[in-house]
């Protein structure tokens, strides 16, 4: 076997109670190199992971690690082995310190067998300070960091724990621009030192940016290892999706806005700490585009108007009238919609079914004076829309949970559909979910807008925003910036806009 | 992983579900008692057996509510108590039956309210909110009867703990609407779905429209109103009131949900569960009478009964994951 090769998986095949998850998975992953795996969502990416990090076994098939054969037992056997992984959901210890987590399970003991603190710190900040992060306090709780920096820590301690392949799983999925960078920036380094870095994105952009190779896999096989110079995006996505891909906006955009009747009229809205004075106006129709970086108040202005945050100052109008929206269920009288950032923070409802899910905004309508509800009339209105939007459930009442990102997505928007809403505020609508299901999801806001729907649509995701939308609306630190036109926008004016005042290092 | 979204037949699916293993145990446990004892099958065991576990099966439609929307409520205890106290000390007084009756629900009502706004307004956690309802209501019931059981003259008010329709008692009777209003209630009305949305996520319920405090305060009141109800019963059985009536209740009716498959963490669980709950609980304190087994014995197998049932759905859910 090749001598640059740290790991190679030979024909790994795993399945569980009635799904296959991998079949014949092959291929191998290099010294010093990011690698990054791509994916539908379901595609594998994963299992996979879970198998060389030890907590699934491979029903056949053989990894080898540096040249040999090996049989994972669990997760701690593989980081013996030198085979780190740092989880989406971080495994950190909130409440305990910096260098605590990182001496998780080994901390370093004093002559009298007690817990030396000080040393742990000292070698906590050599690891820190290697990975250029020597800010973090080694004595902080882990609870007072960002999420950033928590997951520097679980890197700081995969270092430590002399990690040759570090495997990490959508690790830039919660973080600002900035941040992403400075972690791009340390998985080059990382890579220098000699460290295999495998990590799975939904981001392709990124991988473009930093991975070596890319294995692409599909519904459990494995399709294609390319070099990330000979490939672009659009032929990544035709391989992760088996079909073309297209994100352009099939519609006309609005140029001329003359006449055309105001949904949403908002004047100097102020949201607790986080919105100054903004001032905007949504067209009956229309997409309008919310973009910024992490933490520019997009959310935070558009929760105020739902009445989700508390509003200081300001007047919202709706359709010509003053508004006064207190709460939520104020906004949705007056036909606002809202799909959250987050589905499992503040969209889903994991625990119940997807009928309950689907049809939690429009139960009111579904029932009698005595609230009691009609139960077919109930079931055919979520039928219509599992077929609609294609959600893919065995049942009505399957627990969501159980259910992909995607169709969990999916389930949201039809919660706000059925109750045909005037105007439907989308928070980071296609994040962390399959690129088919993306598509879907831009295919209806065509199709929404084309009704008459007026859409504000948040993302991150420059491109997203770029072909979808009639306007867009630049936010920097809770202030609006400026707005453009569907045809004078592109990403350099975008960051211009976001960084014109105070000209800022990303 | 999406292992959940393989197909599985309705027999399975119903299998699944964490209430019917206690229910089969139940039935398991009937079955043994018939041959075990040749009076358990008698109507009138029966009627007792449904006489003694009304009072814990009313109280756990509001405790399942409450536990559904990730609270708990330690107080129905002695807010039984209290409720039976104050309308004995009413009857006594010479207050109408009506009067009577209204004092007991009323009084359930407020101090169940008390609960819901110190757990939505002031932010106090469930446990610790009803921890201390629970010591002032059974310290007013000590002090209103100076710690001595009250006695009154029969009235109507006292045919809901004491009358009989035929032979079937009005408690249970009673016992039955409750149950099976909560039910319909839980399962087919907005507001009973609220409460599992309120369980699940409280943040996507905001956002869905629903007021999560009105839903908490709800359930709290509800709750309080059926304590009164079991004041009530509790009262017109001996024509008198003690101030411990009801004391421990609320560890029966939370062993209860859980025996049923309500998770304490809320969100989900089905009423009907804490309903076969309790029956377990009612049939199996039967049989060690029936079987004349020490008392003793029976504290013991409520808690094996406890621990044996959540072990099993642990287990359970475990091997599904």
């Amino acid at each position: 076997m090749a001598s640059d090769i740290i790991c190679r998986f030979e024909n790994i095949t795993k399945s569980f109670v009635g799904a296959v998850a991998l079949k014949g998975v092959n291929f191998d992953v290099r010294k010093g190199e990011i690698h990054a795996i791509v994916g539908e969502n379901g595609a594998g990416k994963s299992t996979l992971m879970n198998i060389l990090s030890g907590v699934y076994h491979p029903d056949e098939g053989q990894i080898h690690f540096d040249g040999a054969p090996v049989r994972l037992r669990d997760p701690r056997h593989a980081q013996h082995i030198g085979i780190a992984m740092i989880h989406q959901e971080l495994s950190l210890c909130r409440s305990m310190s910096v260098a605590e987590n990182v001496y998780q399970g080994r901390m370093l003991k004093n002559a009298l067998g007690f817990i030396d603190r000080k040393r742990m710190a000292v070698e906590c900040r050599k690891y820190l300070s290697a990975l250029g992060v020597e800010y973090i306090d080694p004595y902080t709780l882990v609870k007072h960091l960002s999420v950033s920096q928590m997951q520097l820590v679980e890197i700081a301690k995969a270092v430590s724990l002399k990690a040759r392949l570090l495997m990490m799983d959508e690790p830039t999925s919660s973080l600002t621009t900035t941040e992403i960078a400075v972690l791009l920036k340390i998985m080059r380094s990382l890579k220098n030192e000699g460290v295999s870095i495998l990590f799975i994105t939904h981001k392709l952009e990124e991988v473009l940016e930093v991975a070596d190779r890319i294995t692409v896999l599909r519904d459990g096989h494995y399709i294609d290892t390319q070099d990330t110079k000979d490939t672009n995006i659009d032929r990544l996505v035709s391989l992760m999706v088996g079909r073309d891909f297209e994100r352009k906006a099939n519609r006309q955009f609005y140029h001329d806005y003359t006449g055309r009747e105001v949904v949403l009229e908002v004047e100097n809205l102020c949201v607790e700490n986080r919105v100054k004075d903004a001032s905007f106006k949504l067209y009956k129709g229309e997409v309008l585009g919310l973009t910024g970086l992490v933490g520019a108040g997009r959310t935070e202005l558009l929760q105020g108007i739902f009445g989700m945050n508390r509003v200081t100052s300001g007047t919202v109008k709706v359709r010509g009238r003053a508004a006064t929206i207190r709460h939520p269920a104020d906004a949705i009288k007056l036909g606002i919609g809202m799909v959250p950032e987050g589905r499992k923070e503040q969209g889903m409802f994991l625990k119940l079914s997807v009928l309950d899910n689907m049809t939690m905004v429009h139960l009111r309508e579904l029932a009698n004076r005595l609230t009691l509800i009609n139960k077919r009339k109930r079931e055919n209105v979520a039928n219509e829309y599992v077929g609609q939007l294609a959600i893919k459930t065995p049942s009505l009442a399957q627990i969501s949970q159980n259910l992909s990102g995607g169709n969990q997505q999916k389930t949201i928007i039809a919660r706000w559909l059925m109750h045909e809403p005037l105007i439907l505020f989308l928070d980071e609508p296609t994040h962390g979910i399959d690129v088919g299901a993306k598509m879907e999801i831009y295919r209806l806001i065509d199709n929404l807008s084309q009704n008459g729907v007026s859409i504000i649509l948040i993302s991150s995701e420059l491109p997203e925003v770029l072909n979808l939308c009639d306007r867009i609306m630049v936010m920097h630190h809770g202030e609006i910036r400026g707005t453009l036109s569907h045809d004078e926008a592109d990403q350099v004016k975008i960051m211009r806009l976001t960084l014109e005042e105070k000209s800022r290092t990303a | 992983m999406n292992l959940g979204t393989a197909r599985r037949g309705p027999v399975r699916v119903f299998l699944a579900r964490s209430e019917v293993s206690v229910l089969i145990a139940l039935l398991v446990l009937c079955a043994a008692m018939s041959f075990a004892s040749p009076y358990f099958l008698t109507f009138r065991n029966i009627v007792n057996v449904l006489r003694q576990f009304s009072l814990i099966a009313i109280l756990a439609v509001g405790e399942g509510l409450i536990i559904i929307t990730a609270g708990i409520d330690l107080s129905v205890g002695s807010l039984v108590g209290l409720t039976a106290c104050f309308g004995a000390l009413a009857a006594r007084s010479g207050a109408s039956p009506l009067v009577t009756l209204i004092a007991i629900l009323g009084l359930g009502a407020i101090v169940g309210m008390a609960n819901g706004l110190l757990v939505t307004k002031v932010r106090i956690a469930p446990f610790i909110a009803t921890l201390g309802m629970m010591s002032i209501a059974r310290g007013f019931s000590l002090l209103m009867t100076h710690g001595v059981p009250i006695h009154y003259d029969n009235t109507w008010v006292s045919v809901v703990g004491g009358g009989h329709v035929g032979i079937v008692p009005v408690s249970v009777i009673v016992m039955v609407l409750i149950v099976a209003g909560g039910f319909i209630f839980a399962n087919n009305t907005t507001l009973g779905r609220n409460v599992y949305a309120v369980g699940n996520n409280e943040k996507a319920a905001t956002l869905s429209g629903i007021r999560v405090d009105r839903t908490k305060l709800m359930v709290f009141t509800l709750t309080g109103i059926l304590a009164g109800v079991c004041g009530l019963i509790l009262m017109g059985q001996l024509e008198g009131s003690d101030p411990f009536y009801g004391n421990g209740y609320e560890l029966d009716v939370i062993a209860a949900a859980v025996i049923g498959g309500i998770s304490l963490a809320g969100g989900e669980g089905s009423l009907l569960g804490v309903i076969v709950g309790a029956g377990l609980m009612g049939v199996l304190k039967n049989a060690f009478v029936l079987l004349a087994v020490p008392g003793y014995w029976q504290t013991v197998s409520v808690g094996v009964v406890i621990i044996g049932a959540v072990s099993i759905d642990s287990l359970r859910s475990r091997r599904k994951s």
